[in-house]
C-alpha cells in the first residue's frame, strides 16, 4: 500500500533526526544544565587543524575561550590558542563534588582537556547550546508525539461514539468538541498552572503540558473521525453485519476502525508539528518545563531580546531546526494522504 | 468684497497682536515683584521640541490620584511642590517655598512662598492654594496615596495660613525628614479644583482625556495635546517661576513630546533611528547594543552607576496555617533559621549575576542600601565573596547533611526542596533566579523556578502567602531611610517576607524596628546615620532577605540635547527638563 518514495524518505529522515535526540545522553557532549560562567554567549568553537606556527595536526583541536571584562562591562569572549584540547570520540565525562566522582557518562565525542567543543556556542549562562538542542528536542519532540497520541486517542474514542451512536450522544459530544475548539490554550495553561502546587519538577511540568495540549486538541480529529464513521456505517457490509446481529463493538473493531486508521495516521502527521509548535510556544512564554531543563521554546526565549537577536546568531539554532522537522512532517502527511485510500470525507 | 477684505485685515491684525502676546510662542520676561528662582547651570538656547518616550499611556493627570509611574512622570512636569529633592545632589531645596524655618522643637515649620508667581493658566498662586492642596491630600475621603506620607506618628500634619504668602505646618512629633515630606506633594490650583472638591469629585477631574485648558499647574510645562496610544505633547509654561543665571525664563524647550512605545526594545530601536532624543531605564543588553553602534551614531550613553533599586530573594516567613499549607509550614522551619538564609546568601555568586545578567553594569549587594545612595550607605558592611564551603558549614551547623547522591536533607531526612517565584516579564530577574538555582544546586538544594504572571505572584505574596521563596526588586523614590520603614519594620505594609508579623519575632528584628522608628525623630544627621548604619549591619548579618544586586542606571541622549545631567533618582533624564535645550541647528530644523 505504501509505495510512495516521498513518504519513505520523509519517514526515514524523521527517524534519523529523532535518533540523536532520543540518545541525547550519548550524542550530546556535555550536561545541558552545567553553566560555564566564564564564557556566556560565546559563538561556536572553531575546530583547528593547524596551530599558531602553521603546523598541521591530524587530530583536530579546539582552543580555550576567555571572557573579556573591561571597565566598560562584559565584552564577550575571545579564543586563546595558548591552551588547546584535542577532539576525541567516546570520551567519558565525570561529575565531581566533595572530592568524589558522583556521576560518570560516556559521550560520542568531546575533548581530552578542559577546553570545550561548543558546536553551537553557549547561551547567556555559558551552557552548551548543542547539548541543549539535543536534550531540548526530547522535550519538544516528545511533547509533540505524546500530546498527539493523547489527542488522537481521545478523538478516536469520542469520534467513534458520536459517529456510531448518533442521536443525542452525537449532539452532546460534538457540542463539547466545539467548546474545546474555542478554548484558548495559553490562558488555560496559565489557569491550570496557577492552581497547581508550585513545586512541579520538570517531569511533572512536562506531563501537565502534554495533558493540556492533548486534552484540548481532541475535538478536531474527533469531528473528522465521526464524519468517516457516519459514512462507513451506512455501507452495505456494515448494515449486513448489523442485520446478522453482530455486536456494536465487533462492528467497530472489525469494519469501522480499519477504515478510520488512514485518517488517524494522516491526522497524526499533521498534529505532531502543530503540537511541537504548541510546546515551543508555551516554553517560549515561560509556561513549559522550567529552568534548567532545556526545551526548544525556552532556548528561543532569549531571542526576545533585541541585542541577542542582532548579535548572537547561534541562538537561532533551536528555531532553525524546526523548519526541516515541520517540512518532513507535512511532507509525510501529504504522502500519507496520497498513498492511502481515503474515504470521501464530509466537507 | 472690499468690506470683507477690510474685516479680514482687522482680524489678521488682531490675530498677529494676540499671537505676539501669546505665551506659548514668546517667553514672558520676569515681572517686578515676581519671586523667581535663579538656577545655576549651563545657559541654553530657546526653542525646539524634545522627544522622549513612555512604555504606556499615563492613566491620569490628577496628582491626587496618580499612582502609576507614567502618570507621575507627566504630572512631575506639569506641577511643582513646595520643597523639592534634587535628584542629582539627593538633597532638598527650595521650590515654591522661597524659604522656611523650623522651630527649635522641630514640630513647626513656617514657610515663605514665592510671591507674584502664576499657574500655567496665568492665575496667581498664593497660600490659599497650598492650604487647599494639603486639605485635599489629607482628606480621608479622597484616598490620596500621599496621605500616608503626610502623617507623623499616625497624626496628619496641620496646615495654617499665616498670610497671603506664608503658611505654617505643625507636626505632632519632631520629624527628621520633614523637609523631604513636601517633595512630590504637588500644589493644586484652587481656582480650578475647589468646585470639584466641594462636590466630592476631585478624584474624577483631570482624567487623561481632559482638555488642555482645564489643566493647570506650576510645573515647567503644560498640556498641549494627547493622542491615546500615540503621544502626549507638553508645551512651555510661559509663567514658570525659574530663570537661568542670565535672567531668562525657563524652560528653554518649546515642547516635550512623549511617544508611547510599549517595549524597551522598540524604544531602543527608535532611539537608534533618531526618533527619540532621550532614553532611560535601558537594560544592560540593549545598552550594549547601543554602545556597539555608538561610533556611527550621534548620541551619548551614560552608565550612572547603581540607582536605588535593590533586587533580593526572600523566603516566606509569614505565619501560615499548618493544616491549610502543610508543606510551606514544614519548610518554614528551614527558612526561619538565620544560618539557612546565610548559607543561601553565601552560595550566591553575585559577581556572576553582575557579569552574566547585567554585562557588568550592576553592583552586587549584601544589604538593601545601594552605593547609589551616597548619604546613607554603610561602607563598613562586609562583602564576603561566594563561598560554597562556608555555606555548607553553616548548613551542617544546623543539622543539614548531604545524601550519597549529593541531595541536601534536613535533620529529619526531608529533602531540601523549594520553589522560587519569578515573573517572566522581567527577563533580568528570571536570569538571576536561574543563576541562584544553579548556585543552590551546588549545595544539594532542589530549587524549582516558578514563572508566574506578576499579579498572580503579588496575590500569593500579599494575600494567600502560598509561596516558598520569591525574587523581587524594590526601589525607593527617595534616598532617605524613612520610606523604607514600611519594608523593614514588623507590621509594615511592604514587610514582604513576614506580612503577618505584627510584633517582632526575633531580637534583631526588634532592634531594627526600634532603630527605624527612633531615627525618624532624630534631627541630627550623624545620629540618624549611625542608627541606619546599624540597621544595614543587622540586615547583612541576619539576612531577613538575601540582597543580591542593584542594576546601574543606564541612560542616553542625542548629542544635540544640551543641559543633559541625568541622575540616579526620580525621573533619571527629565528631572531637569526645565534646563534641557536643543542646540541651535536642531531647534531650527524642527
Amino acid at each position: 500500500m505504501i509505495r510512495n518514495k516521498k513518504l519513505v524518505v520523509s519517514a526515514i529522515a524523521l527517524v534519523l533526526i529523532q535518533i540523536p535526540v532520543i540518545g541525547a545522553g550519548f550524542f550530546a557532549p556535555y550536561d545541558p544544565t552545567v553553566q560555564n560562567r566564564d564564557v556566556p554567549s560565546s559563538p561556536p568553537t572553531s575546530v583547528h587543524f593547524a596551530d599558531s606556527r602553521g603546523r598541521f595536526h591530524f587530530r583536530p583541536f579546539v582552543c580555550r575561550w576567555i571572557g573579556n571584562t573591561s571597565s566598560s562591562g562584559y565584552q564577550g569572549s575571545h579564543e586563546d590558542c595558548s591552551k588547546t584540547s584535542s577532539l576525541r570520540f567516546f570520551v567519558r565525562n565525570e561529575t565531581v563534588y566533595d572530592g568524589q566522582v558522583r556521576k560518570s557518562s560516556r559521550h560520542l565525542f568531546g575533548t581530552d582537556g578542559a577546553e570545550k567543543l561548543l558546536l553551537l556556542g553557549t547561551d547567556e549562562y555559558g551552557r552548551d547550546q548543542f547539548s541543549r538542542l539535543l536534550y531540548g528536542g526530547q522535550t519538544s519532540l516528545g511533547a509533540g508525539l505524546l500530546a498527539t497520541g493523547l489527542s488522537l486517542g481521545l478523538g478516536l474514542v469520542f469520534g467513534c461514539i458520536a459517529g456510531y451512536l448518533g442521536s443525542w450522544v452525537d449532539d452532546v459530544i460534538m457540542r463539547a468538541a466545539e467548546l474545546f475548539m474555542a478554548l484558548p490554550w495559553i490562558y488555560l495553561l496559565f489557569a491550570v498552572r496557577a492552581f497547581l502546587p508550585l513545586n512541579l519538577d520538570a517531569r511533572q511540568a512536562f506531563i501537565l503540558l502534554i495533558g493540556v495540549i492533548g486534552s484540548t486538541g481532541w475535538a478536531r480529529p474527533s469531528r473528522l473521525i465521526r464524519g468517516v464513521i457516519l459514512s462507513v456505517k451506512q455501507r452495505a457490509y456494515v448494515l449486513a453485519a448489523r442485520g446478522f446481529g453482530v455486536s456494536s463493538m465487533s462492528i467497530i473493531r472489525r469494519h469501522i476502525l480499519p477504515e478510520v486508521s488512514s485518517v488517524v495516521l494522516t491526522q497524526a502527521a499533521l498534529l505532531i508539528p502543530q503540537y511541537i509548535l504548541a510546546e515551543v510556544t508555551f516554553s517560549f512564554l515561560g509556561l513549559g518545563v522550567s529552568e534548567p531543563q532545556p526545551s526548544w521554546g525556552s532556548m528561543l526565549a532569549s531571542l526576545q531580546n533585541y541585542y541577542v537577536l542582532t548579535a548572537h546568531w547561534w541562538t537561532f539554532a533551536s528555531g532553525l531546526v524546526l523548519v526541516p522537522i515541520f517540512f518532513l512532517f507535512y511532507s509525510l502527511a501529504d504522502s500519507l494522504q496520497r498513498s492511502v485510500q481515503i474515504f470521501d470525507l464530509p466537507k | 468684497m472690499r468690506l470683507r477684505s477690510k474685516r479680514g485685515c482687522i482680524w489678521i491684525w488682531i490675530l498677529s497682536f494676540w499671537l505676539a502676546d501669546a505665551p506659548s510662542l514668546a517667553a514672558r520676561a520676569p515681572e517686578a515683584g515676581e519671586d523667581v528662582l535663579t538656577t545655576p547651570g549651563q545657559l541654553g538656547q530657546r526653542g525646539g521640541r524634545l522627544v522622549a518616550s513612555l512604555h504606556s499611556d499615563p492613566k491620569t493627570l490628577n496628582p491626587v490620584t496618580a499612582v502609576d509611574a507614567y502618570s507621575r512622570q507627566i504630572i512631575g512636569l506639569l506641577s511643582a511642590d513646595l520643597i523639592h529633592i534634587n535628584p542629582f545632589t539627593q538633597r532638598s531645596g527650595a521650590a515654591l517655598a522661597k524659604s522656611w524655618k523650623a522651630s527649635s522643637d522641630g514640630k513647626h515649620y513656617t514657610v515663605e512662598l514665592r510671591r507674584g508667581i502664576r499657574f500655567s493658566d496665568g492665575y496667581p498662586f498664593n497660600a490659599d492654594d497650598v492650604v487647599f492642596s494639603f486639605k485635599v491630600y489629607l482628606d480621608e475621603k479622597v484616598h490620596s496615596p500621599q496621605r500616608d506620607l503626610l502623617e507623623v506618628q499616625g497624626k496628619p500634619i496641620q496646615v495654617t495660613k499665616l498670610g497671603p504668602d506664608r503658611v505654617e505646618f505643625d507636626l505632632a512629633e519632631p520629624y527628621a525628614a520633614a523637609e523631604r515630606m513636601f517633595d512630590s506633594v504637588k500644589i493644586l490650583p484652587q481656582h480650578l479644583l475647589q468646585r470639584a472638591y466641594d462636590e466630592g469629585k476631585i478624584s474624577q477631574v483631570w482624567e487623561i482625556g481632559s482638555k488642555p485648558s482645564e489643566v493647570a499647574g506650576l510645573g515647567p510645562f503644560r498640556l498641549k495635546q494627547y493622542v491615546p496610544g500615540q503621544q502626549i505633547i507638553l508645551e512651555r509654561n510661559p509663567y514658570y517661576w525659574k530663570v537661568d543665571s542670565s535672567g531668562n525664563r525657563l524652560p528653554y524647550l518649546d515642547e516635550i513630546a512623549f511617544l508611547i512605545v510599549p517595549t524597551e526594545d522598540a524604544e531602543v530601536i527608535r532611539f537608534e533611528a533618531g526618533d527619540i532624543d532621550v532614553i532611560s531605564r535601558i537594560g544592560a543588553d540593549n545598552y550594549a547594543a547601543l554602545e556597539r553602534d555608538q561610533r556611527a551614531a550621534a548620541y551619548q550613553l551614560q552608565d550612572l552607576g547603581p540607582g536605588l533599586e535593590y533586587n533580593f530573594l526572600f523566603f516566606n516567613l509569614n505565619s501560615v496555617d499548618a493544616q491549610k499549607l502543610p508543606e510551606i509550614h514544614r519548610k518554614q522551619e528551614w527558612f526561619r533559621k538565620p544560618e539557612f538564609r546565610q548559607a543561601v546568601s553565601a552560595a550566591i555568586d553575585r559577581d556572576a549575576i553582575v557579569r552574566l545578567v547585567y554585562r557588568s553594569r550592576a553592583t552586587p549587594l549584601w544589604d538593601h542600601v545601594t552605593p547609589g545612595n551616597r548619604m546613607w550607605l554603610n561602607t563598613a558592611v562586609p562583602h564576603p565573596p561566594q563561598s560554597l564551603a562556608r555555606a555548607s558549614a553553616l548548613l551542617r551547623s544546623v543539622g543539614f547533611t548531604r545524601r550519597r547522591d549529593g541531595i541536601l536533607i534536613d535533620a529529619r531526612g526531608h529533602v531540601v526542596e523549594f520553589s522560587i517565584l519569578t515573573n517572566p516579564s522581567n527577563t533580568q530577574r528570571t536570569k538571576i533566579a536561574t543563576i541562584i538555582q544553579d548556585d543552590l544546586s551546588q549545595l544539594g538544594m532542589q530549587v524549582h523556578l516558578v514563572p508566574l504572571e506578576f499579579q498572580a505572584m503579588m496575590a500569593r505574596i500579599f494575600d494567600s502567602y502560598e509561596y516558598e521563596g520569591a525574587l523581587l526588586g524594590l526601589m525607593s523614590g527617595d534616598a532617605d531611610p524613612n520610606p523604607e520603614i514600611n519594608v523593614w519594620t514588623s507590621g509594615g505594609t511592604t514587610h514582604l517576607w513576614a506580612l503577618t508579623e505584627k510584633e517582632p519575632a526575633t531580637d534583631w528584628q526588634a532592634e531594627i524596628n526600634n532603630l527605624m522608628r527612633t531615627q525618624t525623630a532624630i534631627l541630627n544627621y550623624q545620629e540618624r546615620k549611625r542608627a541606619y548604619d546599624r540597621v544595614q549591619e543587622l540586615v547583612a548579618q541576619f539576612v531577613p532577605v538575601v540582597c543580591v544586586v542593584s542594576p546601574h542606571v543606564l541612560v542616553g541622549a542625542k548629542n544635540t540635547v544640551g543641559g543633559f545631567e541625568p541622575a540616579v533618582m526620580g525621573d533619571y533624564v527629565l528631572w531637569n527638563a526645565d534646563q534641557l535645550f536643543l542646540r541651535r541647528s536642531v531647534a531650527a530644523s524642527r
